[in-house]
């Protein structure tokens, strides 16, 4: 009887919290959609801002936002999956060596954003972008300011512990007994991997790094001071163009606006659009993994 | 007798000579010695742990994938020592094709299971690609099964046609040498009886080692048995022989089940 009782309180506890997170999100969609439902339109996503940013819409950061999350994500997962591959394929699991690129790994993903985003701004910009100016003997700056290309490296740089964790994971949920069967045929170990391995891991790879990009995609910290811009009325051209970002924007809005309260509208639609990205990027990210699924059993 | 059969001679497919084999510090195989005649079935047989999974491994290097393991001695294949520094391991297990305990075919169609070793061998040409599946598949005797629908995945047949599958898999790179650590372990009785009649054919083609717990087994499908207790490789003899009066009073006291 008693055991009953305590079994029941924690299935109710358990069900409880889960109720909690999804009514957290909920909660938080729902104030901030009907913050800015007025706003929300389809001219909202595809017109400029106007009027010093008191109406029109966010167009230029939505764009800015997609192009940042695909150069980061073309500069970042293959590095991470590679170093993945490696670490959990080919690396000998005691050796100092290893030891020290997990440590480094760890490391990395405990750092803060903003760490992330000081670090781009040294590193890339003053000592790569001014490198590179140096070289090619331009007269005005171009590559030794922020922009677009190095706020997608940073924001790689961010994600990158990410990826590596979760792809390794991936490869960790292909059954031993596929790379077995695979040498045991006479496959070289580089054959096996990319024929055997990776097939099999790559609906792990690819959600893995899904969800590692959405959540970079929302972070603004590592774009201050290498990219983003407070105001452009057109999309980057170049990757040496600056570019606008709708977590920027909103911060922008919030802090920086001269009339905070004018633009409380437009602040809820950038944040209500900005949550949406993330969660198409989520969602896909669960549609691609059942369809990989699907595939694979039938 | 048919004069002509005389004349076969068996020759040895594989010797062994003073194999010693270590996890770490721990010695798993003890000074193994043995012959492995061509065409013929040997089984394996000793209680759990006694090194016969382990030694099967080193019979196409399987073992070097497990970190920390030292081998000692000399495995000749056809006069050729497989651990030779300058033995290319993967030219090795083209020739020294392996069916595992747990049938493991690939999360793929039939067609594909059979035609990866081919494909990773080169071969993409689609007529070839068929006509290996076929064979292969036949030799397996699993294409009377399946042949009418290669398309299948690998992973929606039974456990004894799965089993049968990674023979088939295995045949397709040709091998000369097939190990079996197990192969029918987890099946039901009807596809074990299949896997057995299956290695019985096999043997015209190949040289068969076969590792089992079930001593029935051994008895029905092998002509030669070796036992193996603690490391150590305690008689090899004709099958027959070492059913009905062993040398050893071990392995009699083993086949008698006065222990393990």
């Amino acid at each position: 009887m008693k055991n009953r009782i305590i079994g029941s309180f924690v299935i109710f506890l358990s069900a409880f919290s889960a109720f909690i997170i999804v009514a957290i999100i909920l909660l938080m969609f729902y104030i901030i959609y009907s913050g800015g439902s007025n706003l929300l339109s389809l001219s909202f996503l595809l017109d400029s801002p106007k009027d010093g940013m008191t109406s029109g819409g966010i167009f230029p950061a939505i764009v800015g936002t997609s192009l940042l999350v695909i150069i980061m994500t073309i500069a970042g997962v293959p590095v991470g999956t590679i170093t993945a591959i490696y670490l959990h394929e080919y690396a000998s699991q005691k050796s100092i060596f290893t030891r020290m690129i997990r440590f480094a790994v760890n490391t990395l993903a405990g750092i803060p954003a903003i760490v992330f985003g000081l670090f781009g701004f040294g590193f890339f910009i003053q000592f790569v972008g001014v490198g590179i100016d140096k070289n090619l003997g331009v007269e005005t700056v171009r590559w030794a300011q922020p922009n677009i290309l190095w706020a997608s490296l940073t924001m790689a740089l961010l994600t990158l512990p990410v990826v590596i964790v979760s792809v390794e994971e991936a490869l960790r949920n292909v059954p031993k007994e596929y790379r077995a069967a695979s040498l045991a045929l006479g496959a070289t170990k580089f054959t096996t991997i990319i024929k055997v391995v990776v097939p099999n891991a790559i609906s792990g790879i690819f959600t893995g790094s899904i969800l590692a990009v959405g959540r970079g995609a929302g972070e603004v910290a590592p774009i201050l001071f290498t990219g983003a811009a407070y105001f452009l009325p057109q999309i980057p051209q170049s990757l040496s163009d600056q570019f606008m970002h709708v977590g920027y924007h909103l911060y922008i809005m919030t802090t920086q606006s001269a009339d905070v309260e004018a633009t409380k509208q437009i602040q809820f639609a950038s944040a209500f659009v900005l949550l949406l990205l993330t969660f198409i990027l989520n969602f896909s990210a669960i549609l691609l993994r059942q369809r990989m699924q699907k595939k694979l059993v039938s | 007798m048919d004069p002509l059969e005389l004349e076969i001679e068996i020759i040895s497919k594989i010797k062994v000579e003073n194999l010693n084999l270590y996890y770490g510090s721990k010695q798993v195989l003890k000074n193994i010695s043995l012959n492995i005649k061509a065409n013929q079935v040997t089984a394996l047989i000793g209680p759990s742990g006694c090194g016969k999974s382990t030694f099967i491994r080193s019979l196409n290097r399987m073992n070097d994938l497990i970190d920390s393991t030292r081998t000692e001695g000399t495995i000749l294949l056809d006069d050729v020592n497989i651990y030779d520094k300058d033995i290319d391991v993967v030219e090795l297990r083209k020739k020294v094709g392996m069916i595992f305990q747990k049938s493991n075919p690939f999360p793929k169609s039939i067609y594909e299971n059979v035609a990866f070793g081919p494909r990773i061998n080169g071969i993409n040409n689609k007529k070839t690609l068929d006509e290996i599946v076929e064979k292969s598949l036949k030799r397996a005797a699993l294409w009377d099964e399946v042949n009418s629908n290669l398309n299948k995945s690998g992973l929606a047949l039974s456990g004894g046609q799965q089993q049968r599958l990674c023979i088939a898999r295995a045949l397709a790179v040709n091998p000369e040498v097939l190990l079996m650590d197990e192969p029918a372990s987890a099946l039901d009785p009807i596809a074990t009886a299949k896997i057995e009649e299956l290695i019985f054919e096999l043997k015209q083609k190949y040289t068969i080692v076969i590792v089992t717990h079930n001593m029935q087994q051994a008895a029905r499908v092998s002509d030669e048995t070796a036992f193996f207790y603690l490391g150590d490789l305690v008689e090899i003899n004709e099958t027959k022989k070492l059913f009905t009066s062993p040398d050893k009073k071990q392995t009699e006291d083993y086949i008698t089940g006065r222990f393990g």
